[in-house]
């Protein structure tokens, strides 16, 4: 894994993670983040199959449809975010156990601190966080 | 043989190669906690290790995803 990674939002991608972990409270809100490389050019709003405020998981099977948005969009599923409600934009212990895809980026948004983190974990559960940079629309946007 | 991984074309010289051999070599550190599509066919984690990759075959996995504040 680079330890040179950066990951770049746009706004409305981050608005619209912002958007849904409000109207998901008091339940943490996920998803994918779909891009190429570092770039981010879509979202995809996962449903938490936990419907918990302090666990998030995904549904397999609605994982590989948003798989199949990203593979026609020729882009693949560069992040997963998910939402703190009342704790902070950090890696809790079951954050860092679950943790298995080393390629991925792992966003973090708390309400609480109103901030994104991004972090990713190698195969050791060493946590590195790395930059998210907010950049302008793009034309082709599109949240799924 | 020729197959593709999660979008991408890869080749490998031995013919033959399993799922549970394919995620090994693709680095999967827990394949427990991973699913996988065959052909757009989803696989039981038990017929990992029985079932054979051929020329040709697209492969597909994603890890579990999961967390907790």
């Amino acid at each position: 894994m680079s330890g040179n990674r950066i990951i770049y939002l746009t706004e409305n991608i981050l608005g619209e993670i912002r958007k849904q972990a409000n109207e998901e409270l008091p339940d943490e809100a996920c998803g994918y983040i779909i891009g190429e490389g570092s770039r981010a050019c879509a979202l995809y709003k996962m449903i938490n199959a936990d419907h918990s405020p302090r666990h998030f998981s995904f549904n397999p099977v609605e994982q590989f449809e948003a798989l199949k948005v990203a593979r026609e969009m020729r882009n693949e599923l560069i992040a997963v975010y998910h939402s703190h409600p009342v704790t902070p934009p950090r890696m809790s212990e079951e954050d860092i156990r679950m943790a298995n895809d080393t390629k991925v980026v792992y966003l973090i948004y708390s309400l609480e601190a109103n901030e994104i983190k991004g972090f990713t974990v190698n195969r050791e559960k060493l946590v590195r966080e790395i930059p998210v940079e907010a950049v302008p629309d793009i034309e082709n946007w599109n949240g799924v | 043989m020729k197959i593709t991984v999660n979008g991408k074309e890869k080749s490998y010289s031995k013919p033959g190669v399993s799922v549970a051999e394919l995620l090994s070599l693709e680095e999967v550190i827990t394949p427990g906690m991973v699913t996988v599509q065959l052909n757009g066919k989803f696989l039981l984690q038990k017929q990992f290790a029985d079932t054979q990759i051929e020329e040709g075959d697209k492969v597909e996995f994603l890890h579990f995803m999961e967390g907790g504040a």
